[in-house]
């Protein structure tokens, strides 16, 4: 089966985000005095063929610890969409 | 016999030849070793220099660090040999687990290119075994990544085992700690952010980056397990 990802690498709570305490800074110039926890992350979205969505999940996890996201200073957060027959 | 240094080239790398250069004048042999090579050719220290390996994409040193010569250079670490990163070179060294931590996006955001004054804080690594604590250091930074990041628990490590090699005297980045170098527990794999070779000769401004890189070519061949 193969399932669609989207991955979103986020900051660690307590590790600086310079983007966003930038973008955070620059908003009230605009008006937008309202506006506070900014924060700028990358989505990561793939296409994976897994047994299962367990599977994927799996994978998807072996993935991130390796290679997509850094745990010294980013979190991710996983979602997996429907399974479509890849056929 | 004379000190062999071997300088790792990525895609993307820009420091190596400066590296070469460097290290030549102060009397070492300079080889470069390919990404693609899974040996570090037997020399007594590798340098893995300044750039923009695999264009830093994902993260900066996230890809280089499964190039094959990486597993070659981490052997070389753990049998007690020298490894050398600058400023790129650090940050491939976090992402590979050869030092903890990780390198960050400047404060401000800003891209700095400056020569700095540094501190040698600890004596016990091989860059900076040939000088003085408290020495001060001109040496050039020119990096947007160079805001050094660890959890609570590893600074302390790196406060109780002496580890903290180089700190900026006026932070430019907002590492924590002011930390611009640090070492493994055993001294013998340092990264730094600032740029030795381009302090190397009294024309470039500043050779002060000559003391550090010659404490490590003293002691490449002597370092122990």
């Amino acid at each position: 089966m193969r399932f669609d990802v989207r991955i979103d690498v986020t900051h660690l709570p307590g590790v600086l985000d310079p983007q966003g305490a930038t973008v955070e800074r620059a908003l009230p110039a605009l008006g937008y005095r309202n506006v506070s926890e900014v924060s700028i992350a990358k989505t990561i979205r793939l296409a994976i063929d897994a047994e299962s969505v367990d599977d994927a999940r799996a994978q998807i996890d072996d993935m991130c610890a390796r290679l997509l996201a850094n745990p010294v200073i980013e979190r991710y957060t996983v979602e997996i969409g429907d399974a479509v027959d890849a056929r | 016999m004379t000190t062999r240094v071997g300088v790792v080239v990525f895609p993307g790398t820009n420091c190596e030849l400066d590296v070469v250069w460097a290290v030549e004048a102060l009397g070492a042999e300079a080889e470069l070793l390919w990404h693609g090579d899974r040996s570090v050719q037997g020399v007594d220290a590798v340098v893995v220099p300044g750039g923009f390996a695999h264009g830093d994409y994902l993260r900066t040193g996230a890809i280089a660090r499964f190039s094959p010569v990486m597993d070659a250079v981490a052997e070389h670490a753990a049998a007690g040999g020298a490894v050398v990163g600058i400023c790129n070179g650090f940050q491939v060294l976090t992402e590979a687990g050869l030092l903890p931590g990780a390198l960050q996006k400047n404060t401000g955001l800003a891209f700095i290119c400056d020569t700095v004054e540094v501190e040698v804080v600890s004596t016990r690594s091989v860059l900076t075994r040939g000088t003085e604590p408290g020495t001060v250091l001109r040496i050039p930074i020119n990096h947007f990544e160079g805001n050094y990041v660890c959890d609570a628990e590893t600074l302390r490590a790196l406060h109780d085992d002496d580890r903290i090699v180089l700190r900026y005297v006026d932070n430019p980045n907002g590492s924590l700690d002011d930390i611009a170098g640090i070492s493994n527990a055993g001294g013998n794999v340092v990264g730094l952010m600032p740029h030795p070779e381009r302090a190397s000769d009294p024309l470039l401004g500043s050779a002060d980056g000559a003391v550090l890189l010659g404490s490590l070519l003293g002691d490449a061949v002597t370092t122990p397990a």
